[in-house]
């Protein structure tokens, strides 16, 4: 699968992310992109686009809230709406966020503080580009590094995430329990991840990319990249068929 | 042209729970004043504005309010405009 991951001034993750998507990639030698936030271009036959995670702008203004004005962003925006598959991770989903995207916002954690801890999560949703190799309601263990993560919107908005199945992540207990303790941010229903009504924009604020090597604790964030590859084969399949 | 001083206060929207509103409210009711309550806090954006008038002024920074300096998902904001005379700029 041809990648491309974009590197804003303050991204942080996007070499991992870099890593992660190369990682998948290994058996058939496709190459991983990097995209520049100047770039008014982005490469012909492009698969995905990953938004990192960091501290894009320094976080001015409002997480994600000037990133989502670099020239790159309306080749991803246009990209998107055409059909292509975006993932942004942590600071990513917050662009996605601001640039209407994805719907709703990540505000500041319910308790004010930076929270970097390993979470876990259950798949909503695997009917989706990323969580297609996974089994539904499957419990995994992803770290999560925010101070900006609690996802809000309106309840009339949470209604229409709950009806298309929007919602892709939560954060539960390690036993699956969806409950208080397990959500890192305070988080509107436990939201961890959602995708837009066509399935192929997602966002999450863990790093499945910070959890895709056993050498790294955990290898459950794989399961995206992996998803990605399967998801990318299966058309490439059907377009030989 | 005219040149104005703008003052944009942005807060939460009332329906999202301001967490540093309301634990400031407590150490305010802890202090033994409970005469003051719900707390909001915000952030202020001054900014300079060059329009032939005040209303076209305001338009313009209602624009940027609506385009990057604020995200009405979870913001309200309010504008004060105050024309800046020459005397003072100079």
């Amino acid at each position: 699968m041809n990648v491309g991951v974009v590197t804003f001034p303050g991204s942080n993750c996007d070499a991992d992310a870099r890593h992660a998507a190369a990682l998948a990639n290994a058996d058939n030698g496709d190459v991983v992109h990097q995209l520049w936030h100047k770039d008014s271009v982005i490469p012909q036959g492009l698969d995905a686009i990953i938004l990192p995670g960091g501290f894009s702008y320094g976080d001015y203004l409002r997480t994600g809230a000037i990133a989502r004005f670099s020239p790159i962003m309306k080749e991803v925006i246009a990209f998107a709406n055409n059909g292509g598959v975006v993932l942004g991770i942590c600071n990513g989903f917050q662009i996605l966020c601001e640039s209407g995207l994805l719907p709703g916002a990540l505000i500041r954690n319910e308790n004010l503080k930076f929270v970097c801890k390993d979470v876990f999560l259950k798949v909503e949703n695997t009917n989706t580009p990323f969580t297609n190799t996974v089994k539904k309601g499957s419990v995994l263990r992803m770290p999560v590094a925010h101070g900006d993560g609690r996802y809000t919107a309106s309840e009339a908005e949470i209604i229409l995430l709950e009806k298309n199945k929007q919602i892709v992540y939560r954060y539960v207990s390690q036993t699956g329990e969806k409950n208080a303790e397990a959500n890192p941010n305070g988080s509107m229903h436990n939201i961890a991840g959602i995708c837009n009504k066509d399935g192929n924009v997602m966002g999450l604020m863990p790093h499945p990319e910070r959890a895709s090597e056993a050498l790294l604790g955990s290898a459950d964030g794989f399961t995206v990249f992996t998803g990605l590859l399967a998801h990318f084969q299966r058309k490439q399949a059907q377009v030989v068929a | 042209m005219k040149h104005f001083t703008a003052n944009v206060t942005v807060t939460l929207r009332s329906s999202i729970l301001d967490v540093q509103g309301k634990t400031v409210e407590h150490a305010l009711h802890s202090l033994h004043m409970p005469a003051l309550s719900d707390v909001r806090i915000g952030k202020h954006i001054q900014l300079t504005v060059t329009a032939p008038d005040a209303d076209t002024a305001r338009e313009e920074v209602d624009d940027a309010c609506k385009k990057l300096l604020t995200n009405p998902v979870m913001e309200d904001y309010s504008i004060y405009l105050t024309e800046v005379v020459a005397a003072e700029k100079a």
